[in-house]
């Protein structure tokens, strides 16, 4: 599959997208850190992207279940975390009865 | 190596760089209230960006069964995102958790069954990254289930402590390591199962004994997990967009469980060792307590509030359970109308989740900008005519500050015990979580009403009104 300077490569992706995620959430206020966690949990519904690999290369039949499985998990995760975040965040509102 | 693996500027390649500057531009957006819903959208873009990208640059086998997968998961998403109350928004968040893990274990198993299909030597940083998805995905998930269960109250919300719990999850631990390091060596499927099958039981045997009050950390902190699964997903197929998508997510997690921690002045360790707090908030052994409280009818407390100048409420978990929240929306604007200055205290434990309570007042159409956060609040106190603590316990309690034989000292409070007076409303003298009588109670400028919170608040309402 991929070598150890690839490895390196990833780890080296995986560290600096974690100080960019320290970064920008820590801005984040109290106020909405519940949309935050669903908006985030819509965020790691992104493994559609590996179920939606290991679906298209399945040849046999459990590879091909495992990948419909692993699809339709994701996609609860995506849409519905994505439109709950989206309900909550619309509720939000200023004194002037405006949201921005 | 192949050059071709490291700079592979095809379009999915491109597509999935732009799809992580949406997603970082996405959670930068949630920075403020007023841009947090085009953030959200932002964040959605670089999804289908994402997704579209994976199924355009890939030959897809069969259709068919991608298809009813996708069709069935959104489905269920579009329909629980729709249906769920706000008071369970934890529960919902818990699940969607542990669907993350799952879907991570799920791929990393499909990716193992076509390795070997393929016949082919599984190099170790491969089955590396395959045991790294399925064990953080499987106990993500049993951990997720379980917190859900305890939050609806199908599951004890009490700790439950096996008296030798320690022996066995170091046993089972030592096993899942011993499977897991078989497996890098000779990679087959029983010894996957074996690692995967002692995941999920650690999952749910790690979570049993936490109290229901700490759900809050264990949710942040599994929602930290679910990202970190995701990205182990990345390594094991060496992609970026996983990697980042899933550090970013993990990134989130961490730091709302360090914030959660800090709020109750417990280290993480702590909160996972578990054992924390009575059951359900029922009285603990503080309950005899015969010291005389001074109990007041809504028609006074009505009175205390219709001559305050500055009012400011303090919810607590209990408004939501009472469904008061918009009871108390009607109550503040009342307040307003006569001059009153009204502003919320919301401690950053009020709730079960993370900003819980900030979701459910704005659900009643209470401004964000009158709800205030323990910092920015706490110096208002003194220069307040009347706190109202709606439903919230160990949050106000002054012991905290002062009594360093108490379970909660030097948890940060609101000091609801600075304002001038104090009303409380409450169904009982009960104790809070923690299980500590809060001594708030007992000060001579502290009023008791007790009842149903959101009854309370409608007769406050209707007596204002007749005033």
């Amino acid at each position: 599959m991929f070598d150890l300077e690839t490895l390196i490569v990833a780890l080296t992706v995986f560290v600096l997208a974690i100080f960019i995620g320290y970064e920008v959430i820590t801005k984040v206020p109290p106020t909405l850190h519940t949309p935050l966690m669903s908006g985030s949990n819509a965020i790691s519904g992104i493994v559609i992207v590996g179920a939606l690999l290991v679906a298209s290369k399945a040849d046999g039949l459990i590879s091909q279940i495992l990948g419909a499985i692993a699809v339709g998990l994701a996609m609860i995760n995506v849409v519905g975390g994505f439109m709950v975040t989206d309900r909550m965040l619309k509720m939000f509102k200023r004194s002037d009865g405006n949201n921005s | 190596m192949s050059t071709e693996a490291l700079f592979d500027l095809n379009a999915a390649g491109i597509a999935y760089i732009v799809s992580a500057i949406l997603f970082i531009l996405g959670l930068k957006r949630l920075g403020s209230p007023a841009t947090a819903r085009n953030g959200n959208r932002l964040s959605a873009l670089a999804m289908l960006l994402a997704v579209l990208a994976t199924v355009i640059s890939n030959d897809i086998a069969s259709w068919e069964w991608i298809l009813v997968g996708v069709i069935i998961g959104s489905g269920i998403g579009a329909y629980s995102a729709r249906k769920v109350q706000m008071t369970s928004m934890p529960q919902l968040v818990a699940i969607f958790n542990g669907l993350g893990g799952a879907t991570s274990a799920v791929v990393a198993a499909g990716e193992l069954i076509r390795l070997i299909d393929l016949d082919e030597l599984i190099p170790q940083d491969v089955s590396v990254t395959i045991m790294a998805s399925v064990i953080v995905g499987g106990a993500t998930l049993t951990g997720s289930l379980i917190a859900y269960g305890k939050l609806q109250g199908v599951v004890p919300t009490r700790p439950l402590l096996l008296p030798i719990r320690n022996v066995i999850n170091i046993f089972l631990l030592l096993s899942m390591i011993a499977s897991a390091a078989w497996f890098v060596i000779d990679p087959s499927i029983s010894t996957f199962l074996a690692a995967a099958i002692i995941a999920v039981a650690l999952g749910i045997l790690i979570v049993i004994p936490i109290g229901g009050a700490d759900m809050p950390v264990v949710i942040a902190l599994l929602n930290s997990y679910s990202g970190i699964a995701g990205a182990a997903t990345g390594f094991v197929l060496g992609n970026n967009i996983l990697i980042i998508a899933g550090s970013l997510v993990g990134a989130s997690g961490l730091i709302l469980t360090r914030i959660m921690t800090k709020a109750m002045n417990r280290s993480l360790m702590n909160v996972m060792l578990g054992g924390f707090g009575v059951e359900d908030g029922a009285t603990g052994t503080v309950g005899d307590d015969e010291r005389p409280v001074t109990s007041i009818l809504p028609e006074d407390a009505a009175m205390m509030l219709a001559y305050a100048q500055s009012v400011i409420f303090v919810p607590g978990y209990g408004l939501a359970v009472a469904q008061a929240q918009h009871q108390v929306r009607e109550l503040a604007d009342l307040l307003k109308l006569k001059g009153i200055t009204v502003r919320y205290a919301i401690h950053p434990v009020a709730g079960r989740m993370p900003g819980h309570m900030n979701v459910l007042l704005a659900e009643a159409n209470v401004p964000y900008d009158e709800l205030k956060d323990l910092d920015e609040i706490n110096g208002e106190f003194r220069s307040t005519d009347v706190a109202v603590v709606i439903g919230a316990n160990d949050v106000t309690n002054p012991s905290a500050r002062s009594d360093k034989s108490s379970p909660i000292y030097g948890m940060p409070i609101l000091n609801v015990d600075e304002a001038q007076s104090v009303i409380m409303m409450k169904r009982s003298m009960s104790s809070g979580f923690a299980g500590v009588q809060n001594e708030l109670f007992f000060l001579e400028k502290t009023q008791m009403l007790f009842g149903d919170a959101k009854n309370s608040v409608e007769k406050i309402v209707s007596e204002i009104k007749d005033l």
